[in-house]
């Protein structure tokens, strides 16, 4: 077992989420999509950690995971150097106010049944904060004047407002709780450009104000690179590589990652995209290649990345889950 | 308007019914856009801007209760779109015009292998034997780069990725080598290696064609990537035209300055990102004058009273806004 960093918020060590695959009249399990297939992770605070991927890779699982709200095959989980895993609903559930989550999309994150103020209130209601209906308006009021909505728009239903307001109730609401980390699920990315800056400013004026910790999983390498500070990535339910934001977007070591960066496309006219790196198309993990997942599109894989698990290499600022990477290891060593 | 143009938009204006009885609300107001052929064309905007209810009038696809209105002009290799009979528009449809969309799922029959479907549209329109128009599907599926070409003739919508399900959709729509490409958002349900494939198939297949594209879509990365000229439209109308060399580089229009700030870049990291105050105006609630005035931190006297007109700033930009016409004025 690893030895685990003093320091964390948040440690995550062989996390596995497998859903099984049913079929037939018995409903007899015939396989299993392995979402996640042994993630480790540690989360410090303070930090953002971008969680970054394409779908079906596992990052949304991984936050969901972390919260429970789908339970892991495998893996430990510790918050606070206290260890979460095996704890019974009861036992976790105070913990759950330390981790809250904003999702994709915030048109069905809120019961239209409830007016904000009742959204907002949801989880003070059920962790027990404020000692009434009153005082807990009052913090409704409170919240919705940091997330920048008018409070006295409380009584009004969700339907009433813009995606971008909505997405600032779901964040009043993950906030009124007074939470630590904050997971953000593609939290900006049904939401237009100019809406995605104004919620990613909020995110950022809250964090310094409030001193929040998130996970930040996201598609979107742009927002990364402007909001991160660290950076793992995720590819068929494994983190292929970690390192602080710059290093990962200025040398990439793990093949993946040096895909999806070359993917991005570019804003200067003057300089089109380089042609696509990723060959063909992403597997389904219901059937994960051998070896290296990542080897059938990989443009520099080797003989034995077919056949073998790829080493988890250890740097100074991070991993990397290849092959090569001992070699770079071994460069790097030598250039000082 | 060129004499020249493939495609040439006059004063489109889409409505659909508002709240009270016989009133209308338009959510397309006076669009015009030219499109030369060979040329891609990027119509740009954000959610609700009317930018694929344009494109849908060019096919004459508005869904109904949506209506063209009157005075509205739609010309297609130099024949009025608006004024043909409907089983001609039908098959100019899917021949001279071909349409992919951002959904391959909801777009491709779910119960028909990919290769039937592809050969079902070429039957449509083309006096082809059975065998040459599987024959022709093969030579189409190999030119959209899906591999292995005779397994995914026999393969169901549900058994290809993402990916290759736009390629089929491509395939499709490029069957009958038509004049005119609409597409509309057809990267942005794909990951980003995906995307990037589909963004260099969609710029050589141009190329190599000679099909002009109308490209709707909300992204800046991709109109980069594949666009010769770029229509940036706001509130049912188009605030800007250029190249799109003028509109990366130098855009004029305050809302098109806005939203390219607004992105998200490498070099903007750590600092805050420019935001476009306030939210997009809902179709009916457009204000008076300029309809961005009320976002825009430009604004002056006539912006809130006065609709502003096109001015031209080069042979090939223009942007309709009071600014920029009192700073090329004077």
């Amino acid at each position: 077992m690893t030895v685990l960093s003093a320091d964390a918020l948040v440690e995550v060590r062989g996390l596995r989420t497998w859903f099984p695959i049913r079929a037939g009249v018995l409903q007899r399990v015939r396989g299993f999509v392995r979402a996640v297939d042994g993630v480790d992770l540690t989360i410090f605070p303070g930090e953002t950690l971008a969680l970054v991927g394409e779908s079906g890779c596992g990052k949304t699982t991984v936050g969901r995971s972390l919260l429970r709200l789908v339970e892991p095959t495998a893996g430990n989980v510790w918050f606070q150097g206290v260890e979460l895993t095996g704890l019974s609903r009861e036992a976790f559930h105070p913990y759950r106010r330390h981790m809250q989550i904003v999702m994709q999309d915030p048109g069905s994150a809120l019961d239209p049944r409830l007016t904000v103020r009742d959204c907002i209130a949801e989880g003070m209601d059920a962790f027990g904060i404020g000692a009434d209906h009153a005082e807990r308006t009052e913090r409704v009021a409170a919240m919705m004047r940091k997330v920048s909505l008018d409070p006295d728009t409380m009584w009004r239903y969700p339907h009433e407002f813009s995606g971008g307001q909505r997405q600032r109730i779901c964040i009043a609401r993950a906030l009124a709780v007074d939470p630590t980390l904050l997971i953000c699920d593609e939290a900006t990315s049904a939401l237009d450009v100019s809406i995605q800056a104004q919620i990613l400013n909020l995110l950022s004026d809250l964090q310094a104000d409030r001193d929040l910790t998130y996970l930040f999983i996201t598609h979107d390498l742009g927002t990364v690179r402007y909001f991160a500070t660290r950076v793992a990535v995720m590819y068929l339910g494994r983190i292929v590589e970690t390192g602080p934001t710059e290093r990962i977007f200025t040398a990439p070591r793990h093949p993946y990652t040096k895909a999806l960066l070359a993917s991005i496309p570019s804003l200067d006219p003057d300089r089109r995209s380089t042609r696509p790196v990723a060959l063909g198309d992403v597997p389904s993990p219901e059937r994960p290649p051998p070896g290296c997942h990542y080897h059938p599109r990989c443009s520099v894989r080797r003989e034995s990345c077919s056949r073998d698990e790829p080493p988890v290499v250890a740097f100074a600022d991070g991993m990397s889950r290849c092959v090569l990477a001992l070699e770079q290891r071994e460069a790097e060593i030598h250039a000082g | 308007m060129s004499a020249a143009a493939l495609l040439a938009v006059e004063g489109l204006s889409i409505s659909f019914p508002g709240a009270a009885a016989g009133e209308r609300m338009r959510v397309v107001d006076r669009v015009s856009l030219s499109i030369a052929p060979g040329e891609t064309l990027a119509l740009v905007g954000e959610s609700g801007c009317g930018k694929s209810m344009s494109a849908l009038a060019v096919m004459r696809l508005v869904p109904k209760p949506g209506r063209i209105e009157a005075g509205s002009r739609i010309a297609f290799e130099g024949r009025d779109l608006l004024s043909l009979p409907v089983p001609e528009m039908r098959a100019l449809r899917g021949a001279r015009i071909g349409m992919i969309f951002q959904e391959p799922m909801t777009s491709l029959n779910p119960v028909v292998t990919a290769g039937e479907q592809v050969r079902e549209a070429i039957e449509l329109h083309a006096p082809l034997s059975r065998g040459d128009a599987r024959k022709r599907v093969l030579e189409l599926f190999a030119q959209v780069g899906i591999p292995d070409p005779a397994t995914r003739f026999d393969a169901y919508p549900h058994q290809l990725s993402g990916g290759l399900k736009q390629r089929v959709m491509i395939a499709m729509a490029m069957a009958m080598r038509p004049r005119l490409l609409i597409a509309d958002e057809p990267t942005t349900a794909l990951d980003a290696t995906i995307r990037a494939q589909i963004l260099e198939l969609l710029r050589n297949l141009s190329a190599s064609t000679g099909t002009a594209v109308l490209l709707i879509t909300h992204d800046f990365g991709v109109v980069n990537e594949v666009a010769d000229r770029v229509a940036v439209m706001y509130a049912g109308g188009i605030v800007e035209t250029g190249t799109r060399h003028e509109l990366l580089s130098r855009p004029r229009h305050p809302y098109t300055q806005g939203l390219l700030r607004s992105i998200p870049r490498p070099e903007a990291r750590g600092g805050r990102l420019a935001e476009i105050a306030g939210a997009v105006p809902r179709p009916g609630h457009w204000p008076p004058g300029c309809r961005f005035h009320p976002r825009c931190p430009h604004a002056f006297q006539p912006c809130p009273v006065e609709e502003p007109q096109p001015t031209g700033v080069s042979e090939t930009q223009a942007a309709s806004c009071h600014l920029v016409a009192r700073e090329v004025g004077s």
